[in-house]
This record gives structure tokens, C-alpha cells and sequence, in this order.
């Protein structure tokens, strides 16, 4: 493993059985993402993008291989240490943002926070600066409902942010947004990338977004084809 | 925010179902309160008997009556250490509503083998040598206003008088207070003074009252007893007074199994509807117990924080019930005491509280487990693939 490796994938294959028969979705799948880098993860519908992102959080375990993540492997986890690892380690912005719909801005991204140590003072200052990072410490009130789609992504990205992960996980995250806020998005999470450190693996059918990715991988027929952007 | 906040806000999603869901528990609750101060009174109405009394009563029911001459026989049981008699009344207060729970006794006897009536000694003498005085319980004193020295009507809807009329006119001599179990809701009055006056069944009683020199003589005395009257025109059938009351109370037609069967049915209806409305509620909720998952959130806290909800929801409906319930007992107590003595003994006890409790927790852990279950089941891939 590379030494500034932060997700290294080896030989990863994934199958599943649907009606007694069973499905590749790819195998010998090999991918090194360093600390820091940004990488876009781009291919055809059912080539299986958003089965690797699941892998990456823990959501979901390869059939064969490995998963090791900052140099100690996750696929044999149990659910519990597996809900612990991405607590304190993985954030994750979805297309259709998936807030909490009875709870205000400031509760949603309070949410990673609970399973944490933190005292309840330290927690809102947490939100507080995520929030200001993400331009929404005027709406810490407002419910989802009163928010704009691009607003609540950037609830959603305050949330991913706010325990301080190493990893973000986004799946299609300007998906929903006009072209205008999808922009807005898109430079918020190049800002964490560079500013932040963060290290960001985005989804996406949308090749204008992927520019701003650092590297494209497009996954199609189960391997990997890597640009530079 | 914590787990408590999470769990208000799961609550808080269908704030409308879930006031429905908390009305529905709070009237099980609010009839459970009830029902249990009735059955509560019910069981300990026999409570303040003494081991060493005994009542005789007419063998064919105990509301045919018994000669008065029986009671010189009854005084001569070896073990009999006192003996009495009362005859009921069917007493009311100016109009038919305002019932009392009347007795034509002897007083001195009557007295001295109820001396748990307790009654301030020259009051009780006051009583004894009144020909027409009347004792009366404190709680029915203060339900009428009446005091020492107060000349009353009080009219029965059993007996006549000779004159044609209903009325036996009495003055207040003395005011018991009674056991914390028992009340003090009776009245009574000078079994000579209204035996005289009666147009009929005149030299009958409905008890005699009977004090044993111990309780281990007792079925002794009870088999002697009914011995003595045997295959006369009017059998007896000596008991315990536990027992006579108990068999009073179940002439009522078993009100406990009905209070019980009741309350059941109010807390099975409330079982399954908070349960099958939890468990709906939870599945509207897979996509964000799915995203809680993806958070970090394991599978055992968020099964807690379904269960933590219906809990909530049956100790804020089943709190107020009892709460309300509490209201109705206190504060409705003189209003319902209008309609029978009985009610001046229903009481919020801890025999009702304690229990409610534990139905509390019981109706919110079982309307908890299958939804809660469901929700450590949600696949978080299955879940965001519907959404």
C-alpha cells in the first residue's frame, strides 16, 4: 500500500444473487485514493458507482477482496464497529439531501455530533462553524422545508463536515440543483478538498461536474479508466 | 440535543396522529383510574372488619328478616362476648337523590362492638340515651352541612310509619369519623324509636351484630349459633363480617371481574392501535432511520429511540389520564357522594397509581418491540434505493 493512501481497494469483486442467479457487478477491481484527492467517480448506469461508494462507507462489503482504509482493513467489521468507523471517519451528501425533515438546520447537522463525546456547548459551536462555513449561519432555525434544494445541500454538506471526517462520500450531489446552485455546490466542495484537506469521492453523470474533481475514474464492464482533469 | 430530542422529534413528525395516539391512551387511562378507585374501594370495603365479628343474617337471603327475640339466644353462645342487631333503612335526605346509607341500630351495643366508628365518647353517650338521635358519619355531615344539636328529616323508601308518612325526624347527636379505609359515610339512627313507629314487620331485624371473645372461636360459635335456629321458621347463617361483605360486594354481580374485564379491553383496543399506528409511523421513516444509519447511528440505539417514543407517548396519555382521573376523584367527589355514600369513599391510592404505572411502561415497551424491530432491520441500501 502506497504510503499516503488513504482507501486502497484490492482485487474487490462484487456479486449478487437475484433469482438464483447471480450478478457481477465488477471484480478485480483495484483503486488507491491518496489523503487529499479528489476523485470523481463517473460511468453508465448499473456500472456500479454507487455500489463502490457504499463499499467505500462501509455501507455495503465486497463479496472478495479487500477494503483498507488508512492502513487497516474494514470488510470484516461487525455492523455495530462499522456504524462507529463511519461516524468518526466518513460524511455523506446525497442527491436528494436527506434531511431530517421535524428538525431545523442546526439539529440536522447536529445529528453526527451525537455519537460523539462532545459536550452539548462544544457541539454548537461545531454546527455554528460548520454552518458558517457553508453560508447558512442565518438559517440555523429554519426547518428543510423552508429551505431552498441548494440550501439544503449545503445543510447536508455542513453535516458531512461537521465531526471532522477524513473522508466525504457524494452521491450525485448536484443532481437535483439547476445549473446556477450546482455550481455553488460544486465550488464548496472543491473548497474542502483544498482548504479542508478533505478527501472527496463524488458519483456523478454529469462530466461538467466531474471537472471539478481532481482525477475522473469511469467504471464501466468492471474496471476503471482514469482521467486527469 | 440528545436522544430525548431525537426522540420528540420522531413524535413531533405527525404531531396530529400522534395527539390522537396520546387521546386514545389517555382515555384507557382516564377509565382505568376510575374503574380502579371502584374496585380499590370495592376490595378493602371489607378492610376495616374486625377477625372477631361475626353477622347472622337470614338463611334464605340476607335481606329477609330476622326475629328480635334470637337475640337473647344468640347473647347466651358460649364465645359471645357482645351482640348487637341493625335493620337497613333505605335512607334519604329530603329527596329520593340525596341517598344515605341508613341503619336502624341499638345504640349502646351497636356501638360498643363498632367502636372502630370512632366516636368522641360523650357524643357517642349523647347517642345512646337520645331516643331519637342520629349518628352520622363525617363525610355525609359535611356533604349536608349538618351539625351537633341539628334537627333533620330523614325519610325511608322501604319502611312506613303508622301516621302514613315516611319520615322519622331526628337530631344530630354524635359525628364519627371513621377508618382511613372504611370513610364515614353512614348514618344511624334508634332502632327502638323506629321500630316503634313502623307499620310493619315490627320485632325484626335484618343482623344481629355479634362479638366473639377471639377469633379462634369463632367457627365455634358460627356452627352453635346456626345450630340454635335450625329448622326454625327463619334459618340464620352466621358468617364472618370479611365474609358478609364480600358476599354483599358480590351481589353487586361481580363488579370487580366486570371493572376488570373493562379496563382490559380499553388497554387491549389502545395496544393495538398506538401499536399498528408505531409501527406504520416507523416504516414512513425508513428513509431517515436509513440515513441515521449512515451516520453512525447503530441499529440498537435507533431501536431504542423508537421504543424511548412509544414510551413517551404512553406516559404523556397515560399521565394525564391519571391525572384527569385524579381530578374526577377529588375534586368530583362530594358531587358524586350526591348520588351514593359509595362514592365519598373512591379514592386516588397508590393501589391505582402504582400499577398504572407499570401499564405505562408495559403498553409502551410491548407497542415499541415491532416497530423498533423493524426499524434495526432497515437495509440502508434497500432504503435508498425506494427513496
Amino acid at each position: 500500500m502506497s504510503e499516503q493512501a488513504l482507501i486502497e481497494l484490492t482485487n474487490v469483486a462484487k456479486t449478487y444473487r437475484r433469482g438464483g442467479e447471480t450478478l457481477s457487478i465488477f471484480s478485480d477491481l483495484n483503486l488507491t485514493i491518496p489523503a487529499g484527492d479528489f476523485v470523481a467517480v463517473m460511468g453508465p448506469s448499473g456500472s456500479g458507482k454507487t455500489t463502490l461508494l457504499n463499499m467505500l462507507g462501509g455501507l455495503d462489503r465486497p463479496s472478495t477482496g479487500g477494503i483498507m482504509f488508512d492502513g487497516a482493513p474494514i470488510e470484516r467489521l461487525s455492523e455495530n464497529q462499522l456504524s462507529a468507523w463511519r461516524a468518526s471517519n466518513v460524511g455523506f451528501i446525497f442527491q436528494f439531501y436527506n434531511l431530517m425533515p421535524t428538525m431545523s438546520a442546526a439539529r440536522n447537522v447536529e445529528l453526527p455530533l451525537l455519537l460523539t463525546g462532545l459536550s452539548g456547548r462544544d457541539r454548537r459551536e461545531r454546527v455554528r462553524t460548520a454552518l458558517e462555513i457553508v453560508g447558512l449561519a442565518d438559517r440555523m432555525g429554519h426547518r428543510p422545508k423552508e429551505l431552498s434544494g441548494g440550501q439544503q445541500q449545503r445543510v447536508a454538506i455542513a453535516r458531512a463536515i461537521v465531526a471532522d471526517p477524513k473522508l466525504i462520500l457524494a452521491d450525485e450531489p448536484t443532481g437535483d440543483l439547476d445549473r446556477v446552485t450546482a455550481q455553488e455546490i460544486l465550488e464548496m466542495l472543491q473548497l474542502l478538498n483544498r482548504e479542508l484537506g478533505k478527501t472527496i469521492v463524488m458519483v456523478t453523470h454529469d462530466p461538467a461536474a466531474a471537472k471539478y474533481a481532481k482525477r475522473e475514474l469511469h467504471l464501466d464492464k468492471g474496471t476503471f479508466e482514469e482521467r486527469l482533469t | 440535543m440528545t436522544d430525548l430530542g431525537l426522540i420528540l422529534s420522531g413524535l413531533g413528525r405527525k404531531s396530529f396522529r400522534t395527539a390522537l395516539l396520546a387521546f386514545a391512551i389517555f382515555i384507557a387511562f382516564l377509565i382505568y383510574t376510575v374503574l380502579g378507585a371502584f374496585r380499590v374501594s370495592l376490595e378493602t370495603a371489607g378492610d376495616a372488619s374486625s377477625e372477631t365479628r361475626l353477622a347472622v343474617s337470614n338463611r334464605i337471603n340476607f335481606t329477609e328478616p330476622l326475629p328480635l327475640a334470637y337475640l337473647n339466644r344468640i347473647q347466651q353462645v358460649e364465645g359471645v362476648r357482645d351482640a348487637s342487631y341493625s335493620m337497613w333503612f333505605g335512607g334519604f335526605f329530603q329527596e329520593e337523590r340525596n341517598f344515605l346509607l341508613a341503619f336502624a341500630v341499638e345504640p349502646d351495643s351497636y356501638t360498643r362492638i363498632y367502636s372502630d366508628l370512632n366516636i368522641p365518647e360523650d357524643q357517642r353517650q349523647a347517642f345512646v340515651n337520645s331516643r331519637d338521635g342520629l349518628l352520622v358519619g363525617r363525610q355525609t355531615a359535611e356533604r349536608f352541612g349538618w351539625t351537633l344539636g341539628q334537627q333533620i328529616p330523614i325519610s325511608s323508601n322501604i319502611w312506613r310509619r303508622r301516621d302514613g308518612s315516611n319520615t322519622w325526624p331526628v337530631v344530630i347527636r354524635a359525628i364519627y369519623d371513621g377508618s382511613d379505609t372504611q370513610g364515614a359515610t353512614a348514618v344511624y339512627i334508634n332502632y327502638e324509636y323506629f321500630d316503634e313507629a313502623r307499620a310493619f314487620a315490627n320485632d325484626t331485624v335484618g343482623n344481629f351484630n355479634v362479638q366473639t371473645v377471639s377469633p379462634d372461636v369463632n367457627d365455634t360459635v358460627i356452627r352453635a349459633i346456626d345450630a340454635q335456629f335450625a329448622n326454625s321458621r327463619a334459618e340464620t347463617e352466621t358468617v364472618t363480617e370479611a365474609a358478609f361483605q364480600a358476599a354483599f360486594i358480590d351481589q353487586q354481580g361481580n363488579l370487580g371481574l366486570i371493572i376488570l374485564g373493562v379496563t382490559g379491553a380499553a388497554f387491549s383496543t389502545v395496544l393495538l392501535i398506538v401499536g399498528n399506528a408505531m409501527v406504520g409511523a416507523v416504516r414512513e421513516r425508513t428513509g431517515e432511520i436509513a440515513v441515521m444509519k449512515t451516520l453512525g447511528f447503530s441499529s440498537g440505539r435507533i431501536g431504542r429511540i423508537v421504543v424511548g417514543e412509544t414510551l413517551l407517548l404512553s406516559f404523556i396519555g397515560g399521565g394525564l389520564g391519571l391525572l384527569i382521573g385524579w381530578v374526577l376523584l377529588t375534586g368530583g367527589r362530594e358531587v358524586l357522594g350526591g348520588f351514593s355514600p359509595f362514592f365519598g369513599t373512591l379514592r386516588f391510592s397508590p393501589a391505582v397509581l402504582w400499577p398504572a404505572l407499570g401499564f405505562m411502561l408495559v403498553l409502551g415497551g410491548v407497542t415499541g418491540l415491532v416497530p423498533a424491530w423493524n426499524a434495526m432491520r432497515v437495509n440502508v441500501i434497500t432504503a435508498f434505493r425506494r427513496i
